[in-house]
């Protein structure tokens, strides 16, 4: 592989990497204060198999590297300009409903991605993905069941979800995004096209939203720049809970 | 995980009423006996005298309590866990947590009372949980005490129960037992990396042992010649060793695993007796067990209080969901007529 297309694709599982590790973070924040005992047990389990993704992501990652840097290192000691995730993802989670929808609109390009990843030129990222898909594939059916649930159940849940759907669409644009890096690796068979993700992504989520009884938002003003490491205010706060120990005891292996 | 050292007070508060008991209530209750002593398990449609389902669903249910609550102490830690590893483990505890609330919701539910019930009850403040759960988890260390002692304290006590003599209690308990045991493994390899890591993280591990020794102890419940229930349940089958029997289990257990890791226990009076084989240890402080028992706890409000508002904040989720259903099932109607 050259090393363009090594730098690229460290930059896209990073990128993978820090969305899976940022969403299980949020989702783990609800761990034994859901509505439910069975959906916090719910939850929990989609912020396991995130942050096992996670894991997997980084850990390539950082042998595409070669630097030295294992999935702590990558996770514990980047600071918010280093942090690659989409924007969506680092939303607080506000309420339920919220949550859900937020998860819904990562979960239904997630599991369109991975699927396609399965086939990937690069063994690595084809044998993650061929172990996420299943994972995701229960997470999209459950993030959407809840939002058809939210949105065509009571005045007051529908009106939670739709104010969360208007508020989180400004975030979507940026997942299918397109640079030069990610082009490359379109072109060497790694990746999957962002135009092909989008098409599929666009019919999963109108599907649900009908269902729901949603509307669709317009797609006006997208916000951008996780990938290059613009975030919003939050994720400041979720890296500095998220990596206090090692910060505080720079020494100590846990 | 839990223990049966709750609220004594209201072990003791509600006696079984005398009443006459008619010929075929004898009758009944001495084949109920024979069979309790034949080691038969007793199931849920099998006629049971009525102190002892009140005093299962007691049990039952504080226990499935003490699981829910108890996943919020150690849920403060999970957005903080040290390395990507401890978190997934810790959010895989605290979920186990969760699931073995719902088997022994489910278990309580075969003697005739609904979750939504029992859980009215803890959130009113009418239930007990087990008043470990009141203590604070100010340091990462505290994710590695409860393991090692909290959730060791409860498998004491615990592995009996998966003999108890009613059947689906017994069956919930294997399963949980299993999964305790992992946890405790858990939490000791995780003090084991704090008390040969630095001397920060051995200070770290040493002050938790520190605050989370007692209180595991006061675990077991009173001494034996203050337990109020314990012949009865003895006879029944649903307790099989005293207070004070598996207390003493406990220290032996634990005492050389805290010479291991090189940590001190809090105990001065704390030594060996070549003798009996056994560790003595010192008086326990009564005094703090019962305080926390009338709510005077670090964290008795804090935790409620969150069970209240998770509760309080997923009402409209509920409700949303039940009138989703109820859609559907018009929808359903309306097509198939």
């Amino acid at each position: 592989m050259s090393t363009d297309l090594k730098d690229a694709l460290f930059g896209y599982a990073l990128r993978l990497g820090d969305t899976s590790l940022v969403l299980g973070h949020r989702l783990s924040e609800w761990c034994g204060h859901a509505p439910e005992l069975e959906e916090d047990i719910a939850l929990t389990n989609v912020a396991l198999d995130l942050v096992g993704h996670a894991r997997m992501l980084l850990t390539y990652a950082g042998e595409l590297e070669g630097k030295g840097r294992d999935e702590d290192r990558l996770a514990y000691r980047r600071d918010v300009f280093d942090y690659r995730n989409h924007l969506l993802v680092e939303q607080p989670n506000r309420d339920f409903g919220h949550t859900i929808v937020r998860q819904f609109l990562h979960d239904a390009c997630a599991v369109e991605m991975y699927e396609r990843l399965c086939a990937s030129k690069d063994e690595t990222l084809a044998g993650i993905a061929a172990k996420a898909v299943k994972e995701v594939r229960y997470h999209v059916r459950h993030s959407g069941d809840w939002l058809v649930r939210l949105g065509d159940g009571t005045d007051v849940s529908h009106a939670k979800v739709a104010d969360a759907l208007g508020r989180l669409w400004t975030y979507t644009g940026e997942m299918f995004e397109r640079d030069e890096a990610e082009q490359a690796l379109v072109a060497a068979g790694i990746v999957p096209d962002p135009v092909e993700l989008k098409a599929a992504w666009t019919a999963r989520v109108e599907a649900v939203l009908e269902d729901a009884t949603l509307d669709r938002p317009a797609d006006g003003w997208m916000q951008k720049g996780g990938r290059r490491g613009e975030h919003s205010e939050h994720l400041g706060y979720l890296l500095a809970e998220m990596q206090f120990l090692p910060r505080a005891y720079p020494d100590a292996t846990w | 995980m839990y223990t049966q050292g709750l609220d004594a007070r209201a072990e003791q508060g509600a006696p079984p009423s005398p009443r006459l008991v008619t010929e075929d209530e004898a009758r009944l209750q001495g084949r109920f006996q024979e069979r309790v002593d034949a080691e038969e398990k007793i199931e849920p449609r099998d006629w049971m005298p009525e102190g002892y389902r009140r005093t299962l669903v007691r049990q039952i249910s504080q226990h499935a309590h003490s699981e829910i609550v108890g996943m919020l102490p150690e849920g403060n830690w999970v957005t903080r866990a040290p390395t990507l590893r401890r978190k997934v483990a810790l959010l895989a505890k605290v979920q186990d947590e969760g699931g073995h609330g719902l088997y022994l919701y489910s278990a309580a539910e075969t003697l005739g009372v609904s979750r939504d019930e029992l859980v009215g009850q803890l959130l009113s403040g009418k239930a007990k949980y087990s008043s470990i759960f009141n203590y604070p988890t100010p340091t990462w260390a505290d994710i590695g005490a409860i393991g090692w002692l909290v959730d060791g304290a409860a498998i004491m006590n615990q592995v009996p129960l998966c003999r108890c003599s009613y059947g689906p209690y017994a069956r919930a308990m294997v399963r949980i037992c299993r999964e305790e045991s992992f946890h405790q493994r858990q939490g000791y390899e995780l003090m084991l990396a704090l008390a040969q890591g630095t001397p920060e993280q051995k200070r770290m591990a040493q002050d938790a042992l520190n605050r989370w020794w007692w209180p595991s102890l006061m675990m077991f419940g009173p001494s034996d010649d203050q337990s109020a229930h314990s012949a009865q349940n003895m006879a029944w089958k649903i307790k099989r060793f005293s207070n004070d029997e598996l207390r003493q289990r406990f220290v032996d257990a634990t005492v050389p695993q805290a010479e291991f890791l090189g940590l001190t226990i809090p105990d001065p009076e704390l030594r060996f007796d070549a003798g009996t084989g056994h560790y003595e240890f010192g008086a326990i402080d009564w005094t703090e067990f019962n305080e926390i028992l009338k709510g005077n706890g670090p964290c008795n409000r804090e935790r409620i209080e969150a069970r209240r508002k998770a509760w309080d904040d997923g009402a409209w989720v509920r409700e949303a969901a039940v009138a989703h259903a109820d859609k559907r099932r018009q929808r359903a109607l309306k097509k198939a007529g």
